[in-house]
């Protein structure tokens, strides 16, 4: 049979290989099935993937409770969540609290403007991820759109009634750490990272040494907390900036070191060449930076870059512990509500949810990116 | 700046494009420049070849102060090299360099390879530094490769895309720093091609090269270099037919069995 076969390759030569060498079949045979002992093992854990899946689907979907009568003094009453306590999620929580989850204490009739912000953030991101927007330009778009966001969330001009950002909340007050944060924190780690290499000046190079060191060295909880309480006793009494603002900087701070190490991660790996080529050519070191190193340099460490971006907009939950109302606390807090004492399940599921969308768009978006850069340094 | 260095300077500024005066470099212990002494006249073009860590690249690299050097003097163009950012500036606009390695940047366009220094040194409008540069590129024989992006193109196309480049600021003297070593033999010829062009044109060259065809044909002076010293110097057939030194004898029976 083997020699008909071979024959029969000879005469018609075969468009794909066969099933069982290079199908899904043959796939499964090689990785899941190739012994006893994996075979085995797959069926085992096949076995415990279904059954905790489809446990999973009757808590969520199957069993879970929708939504709750509530009293006419706005009391709501949990007892169908307490029923099913154990074997249905009570997704009530969520849609009695989603606002409060979203905007925290921001004021209720002045949530249309919280959540214009969270559309004006998105948009912001999306542009910035569009290549045919990447120049001068996006600068001024961000400065705008942060500027509009600003007005929006404080008012107190063009007939909005004033918020004190000690109210400001929720997933704004997380989108608000993590832009500001990451817009401040970019140029400094650009200039830290250039500092830190820079030979002319010794003084520059170990100030942005010591700086960095000193950052990398302490936890961001550390950081923050200096920036809520440390900080304030050492400035003269009467001039106390306010707690988010310090809170801020603390992040500012914080994640430029990091970036500025990533920064000079891809300064160091340009060629000493295109360095050289532009000193020859006459370019001031700023021009030679802006036009010829920064490009080449920042293109390189986009990768570790995001995966910079996405550990700081994690990072800013941790503004828990001072007492400023990110997504996370306003979600802690909802929870502090008597009634809903015991849901922080579902709570916390649909808070992961938020974060690992943005999370996972951004590096989706990386991977994208590598790849079309990767290709154009082929072409 | 005392009185004579100043009358110096204005002698050599109407005799000499480039002068080197007892220039000693150290690459920490490694003594790589020892007293070397030159004076290039303008319009002149000097082959310099030697065997590899001879210190020519080293010399040619301290022309445009790529490196610095540490004991001596170097007057390019009738200014002296010194720390002063401004004088640094001055020159390195009057001298072009090519590299060995081309050096071109990946992210531009040819064009815009051509067009980036004029736009910001030259401070030159962009429509006249995009005429100036398809005029150069059309001198080096790719024009058509304008809107191309370095990595598209062939070695040989790179390096005359470099030469274009450095042209494009309108240099009184080029610097040439192997620049042929590092490309397929098939490709050697077209960039001296250019360079031979370059050379009738009138242009002042300094030149590191192994090419020794090229160096009968087109340069008035070689310099040989041999442990960061000038050892010998002379015209081409002088040098090639009647070599004085051991060191010259035993260099050219190595480059000539290589060839």
């Amino acid at each position: 049979m083997s020699s008909t076969t071979v024959n029969d390759t000879g005469s018609t030569p075969r468009e794909r290989p066969p099933l069982l060498v290079a199908g899904p079949v043959a796939w499964m045979r090689a990785n899941l099935f190739n012994s006893w002992l994996s075979s085995a093992v797959t069926l085992a854990l096949l076995y415990l993937i279904i059954t905790s899946v489809l446990r999973f689907i009757d808590w969520a979907l199957i069993n879970a409770v929708w939504s709750v009568p509530k009293n006419p003094q706005g009391i709501v009453d949990a007892t169908a969540c307490r029923d099913i306590k154990g074997s249905g999620a009570c997704w009530a929580v969520i849609s009695d609290k989603y606002r409060f989850i979203l905007f925290g204490r921001y004021p209720f009739e002045e949530q249309w403007r919280a959540a214009l912000c969270i559309v004006l953030f998105v948009g912001l991101f999306v542009v910035s991820a569009m290549r045919r927007f990447w120049r001068q330009e996006l600068a001024y778009i961000w400065i705008g759109t942060l500027t509009l966001i600003g007005i929006l969330m404080w008012g107190g001009i063009l007939g909005l009634d004033y918020v004190p950002n000690d109210t400001w909340g929720g997933l704004p007050m997380t989108l608000i750490l993590a832009t500001f944060g990451l817009a401040f924190a970019f140029p400094l780690a650009v200039f830290v990272a250039l500092g830190r290499r820079s030979t002319g000046m010794p003084a520059v190079r170990i100030l942005c040494v010591v700086y960095i060191e000193l950052v990398r060295g302490v936890p961001l909880i550390s950081v923050l907390f200096m920036a809520s309480v440390m900080f304030p006793l050492f400035m003269p009494a009467g001039i106390n900036p306010d707690k988010l603002l310090r809170a801020q900087i603390g992040i500012i701070l914080f994640g430029a070191a990091y970036l500025a190490e990533v920064i000079r991660g891809g300064l160091q790996a340009l060629s000493k060449g295109q360095y050289e080529a532009a000193d020859a050519l006459g370019l001031t070191y700023w021009q030679k930076m802006r036009l010829i190193v920064l490009p080449q340099a920042l293109r390189m460490v986009i990768p570790p870059m995001v995966n910079n971006f996405i550990g700081s907009f994690k990072d800013t939950s941790l503004v828990l512990i001072i007492g400023i109302f990110d997504l996370l606390t306003s979600a802690k807090v909802a929870l502090a509500e008597p009634a809903w004492q015991g849901y922080s399940t579902e709570v916390y599921i649909v808070l992961a949810a938020i974060y690992f969308v943005f999370c996972y768009s951004m590096s989706r978006y990386s991977r994208g990116l590598e790849a079309e850069f990767s290709r154009s340094a082929r072409r | 700046m005392s009185q004579t260095a100043a009358q110096l300077d204005t002698q050599l500024n109407s005799e000499a494009a480039i002068v080197l005066e007892k220039v000693n470099k150290w690459f920490g212990s490694l003594h790589v420049l020892r007293d070397v002494s030159m004076t290039v006249a303008q319009r002149e073009r000097v082959v310099v070849c030697g065997p590899s860590g001879s210190g020519k690249s080293t010399m040619i690299r301290c022309i445009n102060r790529l490196e610095s050097h540490q004991e001596g003097r170097i007057i390019v163009d009738g200014t002296e090299l010194t720390d002063d950012l401004r004088a640094l500036d001055t020159i390195r606009r009057e001298v072009g360099m090519v590299f060995q390695s081309f050096n071109l940047f990946p992210h531009l366009t040819i064009l815009e390879n051509c067009t980036l220094a004029p736009i910001w040194v030259r401070k030159m409008p962009k429509d006249e530094a995009e005429d100036v540069a398809m005029s150069f590129l059309t001198r080096v024989k790719i024009p058509e490769q304008a809107k191309k992006y370095p990595g598209q193109l062939s070695g040989g196309q790179q390096q005359r895309v470099a030469i274009a480049r450095a042209l494009c600021m309108r240099p009184k003297i080029m610097l040439f720093d192997e620049p042929t070593s590092a490309l397929d033999p098939e490709m050697i010829k077209e960039v001296l091609d250019v360079m031979i062009e370059l050379a009738e044109s009138g242009m002042t060259m300094v030149c590191v090269t192994h090419e020794m065809g090229f160096a009968r044909q087109v340069a008035d002076r070689v310099v040989f270099m041999d442990r960061g010293e000038i050892v010998e110097s002379g015209t081409p057939t002088r040098m090639f037919e009647d070599p004085q030194t051991d060191r010259l004898k035993l260099f050219l029976s190595q480059i000539l069995r290589g060839h």
